[in-house]
């Protein structure tokens, strides 16, 4: 029976062992991780109140530049999310929410004179993008695109630690790096600076250069809660906050997991007890 | 199918039945079968298998209600709706695109298994080739199923494999032409993936239900490799298997759960979660980690269709093996030498996995650095090379080893069936 056992686990660790293996593809640029995050492991949960100083921070800095797209403000209010609250029903009615959305001026149609409008905001609209489209982001950024927000975080290797070794990453370049203009010297970037490079070149320095000016700094964004703002705060809680925008159905994957393993241990505990029930009288060596 | 069955119709409605269509015999026959009773528990990934199948195909049809094929809609329908909006999109998502992966994980035990215990010499030449159909089916529906979300991977996968296929001379061009439906991977492309990607699991519902029937003809094979002598050597399918493949797969499915639940991204790519983009090339294209070993191969050969070539020749393999293995003993059990050649086989194969996951030039260990030996286009310290080694043995395998080791090898004594072990101590040893 144990030789049964040993064999079984063999073949789900030697599946499990070469997937992962084989699914840690890329290699990755040094990332200085920020965690531990409120949100890591099996039962971890997004902290709202580091969601509701991270939407400041990404409402007051970040969405100057990058949109998010795939959000709509009654997500805000969703269940985990920054501006749940239980009293309302549906995250529509979410009186937070609501503020928020009203704030921006949304495009719309005039339904009787067909004109082009303005109209404030209500939580079924998505997020307003900084800019009209590509072209123009890339205008008003040195030609570089600052990518769209939404999934940010599931969309780099390290996620969230990658996202704050970025921000909080800026170093000065090393003497013999040549920085182009309007680029920024970042260890945690991607790229190949060999060509940039003067010094030794076994040598090369990790990293590569970066279009976003160091957008955070001490004090930058003020939290309503007195909680500290300085540079490695603020880049904490915006990454946690771009977590939850990528994966919003982090916590109710997490609960739905315990009660689908429990059900599964037991559920495969009865089928082992009836199978050696069943099996007890037939030699099958 | 043999009869086997002590069924009976009782019912009026039944006996009508079975002088017109023996359906409910046929589950009767199916339930009944005779089958070995020293199956190992390497004998559940067929019933996983099946499982699998099942799963993609429900949880593939709810999400194709939610889906839209165009290249300005298909990311926004999977990473919008599906993931946010639908009430428990993410989970059926979830569920499929890890459940690709877990099917692939079973099919590649389920094959191993089989070249193992030689599952695939007569008189079940034509099940093993019906597999490998079904693995070729289920290779080419995942590789379509992966371009739908329409993410940078999915594009870039996408006309990567296709432009591959360009490499045929006078036949490459008019293919990829076809499968794009037009000069670039494009809408049309995305559109008729989904359509193939909604025919070909019903396809491969079909082969399985071949596979399961060529089965049936000759019966299982197991782990000693010897036939079914007698009744004594058999139990009836249902109840003895139906529950402890039950087992297997409640153990599978905590594997499975997982993934789902706790892992979500670990099988899949990070660039996949950015939309396509023609104009923005990643920085490293990898296709799903089920054809790393594949795309190893095809990159360990310096010419393009050569490389091509062998990549299908890889899998060719698969279907000429019944041919090539010479041996008159079935099982490796019985056969020491091929056991080691085997390991180390299945050892390669998980080296080319690892290789086609890596830059090729890069170096296997790093603090070597460069060993200075540049052969053919790099380093000898490079993953290029390693796959070379890798394929090498791959196809040697095939090729030589196991056609000169049938004739060569003495085999260990085999016992003259299931229940009766040739020698005193055949008992205890197990492996
Ligand atoms: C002034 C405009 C601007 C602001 C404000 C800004 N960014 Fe950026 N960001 C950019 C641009 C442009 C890029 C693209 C850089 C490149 O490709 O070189 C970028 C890229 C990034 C990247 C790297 C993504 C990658 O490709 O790997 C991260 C992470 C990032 N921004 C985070 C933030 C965060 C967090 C904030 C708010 C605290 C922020 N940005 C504010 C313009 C901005
Ligand atoms: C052999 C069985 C199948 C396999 C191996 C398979 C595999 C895959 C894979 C790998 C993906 C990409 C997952 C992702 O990254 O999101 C996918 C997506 C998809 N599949 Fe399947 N599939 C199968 C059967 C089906 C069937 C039967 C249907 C429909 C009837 C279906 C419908 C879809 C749809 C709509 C998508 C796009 C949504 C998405 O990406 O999540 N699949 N499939």
């Amino acid at each position: 029976m144990l030789r049964k056992l040993t064999v079984l686990a063999a073949a789900v660790g030697l599946a499990f062992v070469a997937t992962s293996a084989l699914a840690a593809s890329t290699k990755e640029e040094p990332v200085a991780p920020s965690a531990p995050w409120s949100f890591d492991g099996p039962f971890g949960t997004y902290d709202q109140a580091q969601l509701q100083r991270g939407y400041k921070v990404y409402r007051e800095v970040c969405s100057s530049c990058h949109s998010m797209n795939l959000l709509a403000f009654r997500n805000l209010g969703d269940k985990g999310g920054p501006f749940w609250d239980p009293k309302y029903k549906s995250s529509v009615e979410n009186g937070y929410v609501k503020a928020i959305a009203k704030d921006y001026q949304i495009a719309d149609i005039d339904r009787d004179t067909g004109d082009a409008i303005k109209r404030p905001g209500t939580p079924a609209d998505h997020f307003v993008a900084p800019f009209a489209n590509e072209a123009a982001a890339r205008a008003s950024n040195g030609g570089a695109l600052p990518p769209d927000m939404s999934l940010l975080a599931r969309a780099r290797e390290g996620g969230p630690d990658y996202i704050y070794s970025i921000v909080t990453g800026y170093h000065p370049a090393p003497a013999g790096l040549t920085v182009p203009a309007g680029k920024f010297y970042n260890p945690y970037m991607q790229g190949d600076l060999s060509s940039f490079w003067k010094g030794d070149p076994n040598k090369v320095p990790v990293g590569g250069f970066i279009a976003m000016p160091p957008p955070l700094a001490d004090g930058k964004v003020s939290f309503d809660d007195k909680s500290p703002s300085d540079l490695k705060a603020e880049a904490r809680d915006v990454s946690a906050f771009l977590m939850w925008a990528a994966d919003p159905k982090m916590e109710e994957r997490k609960q739905t997991g315990l009660a689908v393993m429990i059900f599964l241990l037991v559920f495969s505990g009865i089928l082992y007890a009836s199978y050696r029930t069943l099996w007890r009288n037939i030699d099958h060596h | 199918m043999t009869a086997h069955t002590t069924y009976e119709p009782k019912t009026a409605i039944e006996r009508w039945l079975d002088t017109r269509l023996p359906i409910v015999r046929l589950g009767a026959e199916v339930l009944e079968f005779p089958t070995p009773k020293n199956l190992n528990y390497w004998w559940t990934f067929g019933g996983i298998l099946s499982f699998c199948l099942a799963t993609q195909i429900v949880t593939g049809i709810v999400l194709a209600m939610h889906y839209q094929a165009g290249g300005a809609s298909a990311f926004l329908s999977v990473e919008q709706g599906i993931m946010r909006d639908v009430n428990y999109g993410w989970l059926i998502r979830g569920i499929h695109a890890n459940g690709a992966s877990m099917f692939f994980i079973a099919v590649y035990i389920h094959m191993f298994r089989g070249m193992y215990y030689g599952s695939y010499k007569a008189p079940r030449e034509l099940l093993w080739l019906l597999g490998c159909v079904i693995y070729l089916l289920m290779m080419a529906t995942a590789f379509m199923g992966y371009v739908l979300p329409w993410g940078q991977m999915s594009f870039w996968g996408a006309k990567v494999i296709t432009n591959l296929l360009g490499a045929f001379p006078i036949i490459g061009k008019p293919i990829t032409t076809l499968l794009w439906g037009g000069f670039a991977v494009d809408d049309p492309t995305l559109n008729r993936f989904f359509s193939l990607h909604y025919l070909l699991p019903f396809l491969i519902a079909a082969v399985v239900a071949l596979h399961i029937w060529a089965l049936h003809v000759p019966g299982n094979n197991n782990p000693t490799g010897v036939e079914v002598k007698s009744k004594a050597d058999t139990v009836p399918f249902h109840p003895y298997y139906t529950v402890k493949d039950g087992f297997a797969i409640g153990v599978f499915l905590i594997l499975f759960a997982v993934f789902i639940f706790y892992e979500p991204d670990a099988l899949g790519h990070a660039d996949n979660f950015i939309a396509a983009n023609p104009l923005v090339t990643p920085a490293h294209i990898v296709p799903e980690w089920y054809f790393l070993p594949f795309y190893a191969i095809l990159r360990a050969i310096p010419d393009k269709l050569s490389g091509v070539i062998a990549m299908f020749g890889a899998i060719a393999m698969l279907f000429a093996l019944p041919w090539l293995n010479t041996s008159k003993v079935k099982s490796m059990r019985y056969r020491p030498t091929s056991k080691v050649y085997f390991l180390v086989f299945v050892v390669v194969c998980l080296i080319l996995g690892w290789c086609g996951a890596q830059l090729p030039d890069d170096a296997v260990i790093p603090a070597l650095g460069k060993t200075g030996i540049n052969l053919i286009d790099s380093d000898l310290n490079s993953y290029v090379w390693l796959s070379r080694i890798a394929t090498a043995y791959y196809f040697a395998y095939f090729l030589l080893i196991t056609p000169i080791l049938g004739l060569r090898e003495t085999p260990l004594p085999v016992p003259d069936s299931i229940s009766k072990p040739v020698l005193a101590g055949e008992a205890a040893k197990k492996d």
